[in-house]
This record gives structure tokens, C-alpha cells and sequence, in this order.
């Protein structure tokens, strides 16, 4: 431990770094940072920093407000796009109490405390997320989104800022130790996709956080908008954030079994038995906005039904094809979580959901074959297969009486959220949107 | 200075009185099953091994330091007079002897001797490998000048692999020699750790780390490789 702080104090003194940023994440999943100087870094690692957390969405609460930030040292690195003469260094921070107990609010800690619970169980969780955004000329909500090309899935375009863009987030990040898998032009005109490689939970939580905040700010270094705003423009498909899970018992692969005719364990079949079976329960905080569910409406490659298949891009878990002869690449993927979700808390959940099959030893319904999106709601019913929620409302109203959700995000997240998501949608209702003037304003 | 490897565990009295007074740090080792296991995190500093009482088990032992993680440290016999005809059949596994009946002095001038002549007796500050270098003091690492901006443990592992350039480690060797035995994870770990690593000092010296398949990891080329 000792050796870890050592390494960041001789560090930021040998490269002369000028400021230490400290990341955290609020409860909805914005980055937060508080900067402190070298004098400090010290201090900060031995006992962490005090600070008001009244200000941050979820951490508030009634009588005591000072809460902790304590860096976690392996997470220390210096932040490439920064000017060489004078480095700054950032670092993740747990939240704690003052009296150092864990500090309820803090998603980092209850993403912890759900991996504690798997390895307790002799797993190790591993995650790889598929991100997807947008570039806009600007943030202006007083006009539609403006893309920057007219590209779509694959294209090669000459000259596109987008994807020079894009190309030159990847570098960074892989300068920041994060390597991509792939990344490409999307779909959807301007919107694009970077694949990150598979790390501990954990790790891809904060990596998350990392890639969002490297895009965007290599966006607005050249005067564009980057947006993860899960459905920004209609008509064309939103922004998922699909992420592919595996879970390793030691050296192997619990999810894999060569022997099975599916690849699978049957580990992987309760663990996706788990997540359908909560899948409604922990919608609303894979998709927490009352945008994500505009992204979910079916027919635009997200999930609107609750089921698993191998190779049918409308159900919610898709199973994919282990590489041949390699076991260890066996994982499934699960495809609400959009873009714009706090990635500390949709892990949690999801790998809490897991575990829950695993545990109960539920069985796995059978594989949708067919293209959800063309089935009717009689011909899904007879086949058991359920809607997702359709709104942020119900979402809230199903994840309400869930134990399993309660239990992973603890009372305070939990409280916190069914307040806030009620108001939010609260506030969305007393709206007259566009569609209602456009529609009921000449007729009615 | 990191620790000198003496054998046996314990040291005769006159040799462990010589080492204290030249101030060199050591650490006894009992067998050559222990060499490995005992290693500190940067290496021996070298081996000074008594063989007066049993000669077998201490050629076994420089057996295992010279086929070791660090087969260069230097390696001091003390042997008996009448053990000087047995030297003929083993020589590549000592650098220099001295007799038993040497005074002290004589045992620690040829110490430092080794130590002047592999530039090992001092901890190395530098580890140079073409266009990398890792400063040991600093904890500074960087690649054609550029500084390399590591995490600790990415640091760490790099250290560990630069430190002993060409020698194949299991992934489950860098687990628990660079992560330490109670690291829960599995060795997907490191995996994800090389990755992290290569992604850092960039496509034109990803190279630098190898991946041996099915085996695991090598720093640089193996040994006896002609550019």
C-alpha cells in the first residue's frame, strides 16, 4: 500500500505535475473532480479530503453533509491531453464518511460491495462495454441535434471530423492504458461506437468515466459536441451501451462448457436466468432517464422484450459465439444499459441479477429465435416473453417492491433514486411537447 | 544495496562477521528449493556460498541461482582445501572462490571485486532496454525520451519483466511475484495489465513484451537471439 503512495508522490514530483484531479461520481452518474496541489497529494492519500457533499446529487443528507474522498492509488494517472510543461495527474476517489466507514451514497462502493459478494462466491467479474455516441455542431436545445456527416455503418468518409475525432479519442485512451477493441461509424449519421477490451468491473466502471469525459473534451477542444444522450435524434437508433460479461472462477471461464451444445455452463444459464428474470426490476437504472426510453422503443436495435438468443439483435441478452477452440471468450452481453447510465450501478445490478439466478438456480427460458420486433403483443404473451418497462415511470414503479435492487444499491442510493427519477418524471409530464402541438394544435 | 543470498542458513560465524563489517546486507538461504521463493523484488545482489560442509547441496544451490530469474549475480564459493579438485567439473556455476582458510579481508576485497566487475553491488538505478528506460529511483519510466505514464501497478510489472529480459514467466509466476500471493483476480489480470502496458508505449514497441503462447510472457528476446 505504502509503495503505491510512494510511486504517486515521487511521481508528481519528478514530472512536475502542477494539479491532482479527484474523480468521483454523483449517484446519476456525472463526473465530479475537485482539484488539490501537490502540497496536498500527500495529506489526501494518507487520510483523504473532506469536502460539503451536500452539493452532489445523492449524497445529501439530513444532519451530517462533510463526507471523504479518499484516491484509491492504483487508479493514479496522468491525463495525456493536458499541456507537457504542466502535467495533470487525476486519481479515483471512495467516498467515506468522515469516521472513514464507506459512505453509502458513493456508487464506486456499491459496485464494491456487489463484487465482494461474487468473489465471496468465487467469481471474478469481468466487463466490456460497446459505447455509442454523437457528434453535434453544439449543445444548443433550441434546435434539432446538427450531426456532422451523413455517414452510416462502416462508411469510409473523406475528411469527416467525427471519425477523425473518434480515431483520435482512441489514441488517448490507449495512451491512458485503455485499449480499444474496435471502434466505428455507427448507423446513425455521426453517431459512433468505440469497443472497449475486457478489464475487471471495477476498472471498466471507471473506464467508462474516463472515455465519456476524453471524448467529450477532445469534442470541445475542437469546437463540436459530443453527446451520450441515449435517443438525441428520432427516427434514427440511440445510444446502448451493450456490455458483455464474464465471470472467471480462478483461471476458467465459469460461463463456458465446451461440452455443452451451446458453449454454456451451467453457471452462464442461470446468471442470464438471473438477469431475465430481474431484467424489468433494474431497468430504470440501466436506462435512468426518460430519454433512454424513447431509445428502447422497438424496431431501432435496442431491446423492448425480456429474452435471451445467440444471434437475434432484438432480444435483451444475446449470447455470442465463443471464438473456436477458445472458451475463455465466452460471455453474454446484455443490451438495455444506454450510454448514458451510471456505469458503477448498471454493473452492480447486472452482475447482482447474475448472481441472484446462480444462487436461486432458476432455468433458463427458451432461446428467441424470431425477430421480436415483428412479433405482435398476443403472439410474445403466448410465448411468455414480456415487455421491458416502456417508460421511466413504470420502470420506477417495477423496480420499487425488487428486494434484489434494494439490497445491491443499500437504502440510501435506493431512496435517493425513486425520489429523484419520480420528480424527473414529474417534471416531464407537466410538459406540452412538440409532437402535441404539431399534432393536436391545427385540429383540436 | 539489495540483500547478498548466503548459504547456509545459518552462515559460519567468521563469514557472517566479515559481511556485517563491510556493511554488505544478506539473507541466509538453506536450499536451493528456497533461491526462488526468497528472491527479493529486485533480485539477489549476489551469492556468497560456503561449500566446506557439504559440497553437493551447495552446488545445487548455485545450481539455482545461476539458472535463476537473475543468473548473473555474481557467485562467490567458499570452499575447502580439499575440495579444490572438485572445482574443475563445475565452473560455470561460480565466478570466483576463495579458501576457507582466506582472511576476512580477502573475502570481502573479491566481493567487491565481483560486484565492480558485474556493476551489480549497488542497487541498479537504471534498467536500459533499447529505446526503453525505467529509473528504479524515481519510479519513472519512458520510451525514445517520452515519458511513459504508468499506474503503479502497470510500473511494477514492467519493472519485474525488464529487471530479467528474456526469461518466460507464466502468467501465474507475474500474479504472485508482482501482484503478491493474496490477490484475488486470476491471472486474466495480468493479461489485461500486458494489454494496458503495450497500449502505453505504443504500436512500434508493443513488441517489447512478448506474449508466448501457451507459456505466457517474455520481456524483450529470448537468450542467444542475433539482432
Amino acid at each position: 500500500m505504502h509503495n503505491q503512495h510512494d510511486y504517486v508522490l515521487r511521481t508528481v514530483e519528478e514530472r512536475g505535475v502542477r494539479f491532482v484531479q479527484l474523480w468521483f461520481t454523483d449517484v446519476l452518474g456525472t463526473p465530479k473532480a475537485f482539484t488539490i496541489t501537490p502540497a496536498e497529494i500527500e495529506n489526501a492519500l494518507e487520510e483523504g479530503m473532506t469536502f460539503d457533499g451536500s452539493a452532489i446529487d445523492g449524497f445529501s443528507r439530513i444532519q451530517e453533509s462533510d463526507v471523504l474522498a479518499r484516491p484509491d492509488a492504483t487508479t493514479f494517472q496522468i491525463l495525456p491531453w493536458r499541456e507537457d510543461d504542466a502535467p495533470v495527474a487525476r486519481v479515483f476517489c471512495d467516498i467515506s464518511n468522515v469516521d472513514g466507514t464507506p459512505f453509502q451514497g458513493c456508487p464506486r462502493h456499491v459496485l464494491r460491495r456487489t463484487l465482494r459478494r461474487a468473489r465471496d462466491l468465487g467469481f471474478t467479474v469481468f466487463a466490456a462495454p460497446e459505447i455509442e455516441y454523437f457528434y453535434f455542431t453544439d449543445a444548443d436545445p433550441e434546435h434539432a441535434p446538427t450531426g456532422l456527416d451523413r455517414g452510416s455503418y462502416f462508411q469510409l468518409t473523406v475528411a469527416d471530423l467525427g471519425s477523425d475525432l473518434r480515431q483520435r479519442s482512441v489514441l488517448l485512451l490507449e495512451e491512458m492504458g485503455i485499449p480499444v477493441e474496435y471502434s466505428q461509424h455507427e448507423d446513425a449519421p455521426s453517431q459512433h461506437e468505440i469497443d472497449l477490451r475486457y478489464t475487471d468491473a471495477l476498472t471498466m466502471a471507471d473506464t467508462v468515466m474516463t472515455t465519456r469525459l476524453v471524448v467529450k473534451e477532445l469534442a470541445q477542444e475542437n469546437g463540436v459536441y459530443a453527446s451520450f444522450m441515449p435517443k438525441p435524434l428520432a427516427g434514427v437508433q440511440g445510444s446502448g451501451m451493450h456490455t458483455h460479461f464474464s465471470l472467471f472462477e480462478g483461471e476458467d471461464n465459469a460461463f463456458a462448457d465446451p461440452a455443452d451444445n451451446h458453449g454454456l455452463s451451467k453457471t452462464a444459464r442461470a446468471f442470464i436466468a438471473g438477469l431475465l428474470h430481474n431484467a424489468g426490476a433494474i431497468t430504470a437504472v440501466t436506462n435512468q432517464w426518460v430519454n433512454s426510453y424513447k431509445r428502447l422503443s422497438p424496431g431501432y436495435e435496442a431491446p423492448a422484450h425480456v429474452s435471451w438468443a445467440h444471434n437475434n439483435r432484438s432480444a435483451l441478452v444475446r449470447v455470442p459465439f465463443a471464438k473456436s477452440g477458445n472458451p475463455d471468450s465466452t460471455r453474454i452481453e446484455y443490451r438495455a444499459p444506454d450510454a448514458a447510465c451510471n456505469p458503477y450501478l448498471t454493473f452492480a445490478l447486472v452482475v447482482a441479477a447474475g448472481l441472484d439466478g446462480i444462487e436461486a438456480g432458476y432455468d433458463l427460458p427458451r432461446e428467441a429465435a424470431a425477430n421480436l420486433y415483428a412479433m405482435t403483443p398476443d403472439e410474445l404473451a403466448k410465448d411468455g416473453i414480456r415487455p421491458l418497462p416502456g417508460s421511466l415511470h413504470e420502470a420506477i414503479e417495477v423496480m420499487r417492491p425488487s428486494q434484489l435492487v434494494a439490497e445491491t444499491l443499500g437504502d440510501h442510493v435506493f431512496e435517493w433514486f425513486v425520489r429523484n427519477k419520480r420528480a424527473e418524471w414529474h417534471d416531464y409530464t407537466t410538459q406540452v411537447s412538440q409532437f402535441e402541438l404539431d399534432r393536436y394544435l391545427p385540429q383540436l | 544495496m539489495e540483500p547478498l543470498l548466503a548459504h547456509p542458513d545459518p552462515l559460519p560465524a567468521e563469514i557472517a562477521l566479515a559481511l556485517d563489517q563491510a556493511g554488505v546486507p544478506r539473507q541466509a538461504v538453506a536450499s536451493a528449493d528456497l533461491v526462488e521463493a526468497t528472491a527479493p523484488d529486485d533480485g539477489w545482489s549476489g551469492a556468497i556460498v560456503f561449500a566446506a560442509e557439504d559440497l553437493e547441496r551447495a552446488l545445487e544451490l548455485c545450481q539455482a541461482v545461476r539458472s535463476g530469474e537473475s543468473p548473473l549475480a555474481p557467485l562467490l564459493l567458499v570452499i575447502d582445501p580439499s575440495q579444490l579438485p572438485a572445482l574443475a567439473a563445475c565452473r560455470h556455476l561460480f565466478d570466483d572462490f576463495c579458501l576457507t582458510s582466506a582472511p576476512q579481508a580477502e573475502l570481502v576485497a573479491r566481493l567487491e571485486q565481483l560486484f565492480w566487475r558485474t556493476g551489480l553491488g549497488s542497487r541498479p538505478e537504471l534498467i536500459e532496454h533499447g529505446a526503453l528506460v525505467l529509473n528504479l529511483e524515481t519510479y519513472q519510466a519512458s520510451i525514445d525520451g517520452r515519458p511513459l505514464d504508468l499506474t503503479y501497478m502497470e510500473y511494477e510489472l514492467l519493472r519485474f519483466l525488464a529487471a530479467r529480459p528474456g526469461k518466460v514467466f507464466t502468467r501465474e509466476t507475474l500474479l504472485s511475484r508482482v501482484w503478491g500471493y493474496e490477490y484475488f483476480g486470476g491471472a486474466r489480470t495480468v493479461d489485461v495489465h500486458i494489454r494496458r502496458l503495450r497500449a502505453k508505449v505504443g504500436e512500434e514497441h508493443a513488441h517489447l513484451i512478448q506474449t508466448v503462447r501457451s507459456v505466457g510472457y517474455r520481456f524483450g528476446q529470448p537468450p542467444g537471439w542475433i539482432r
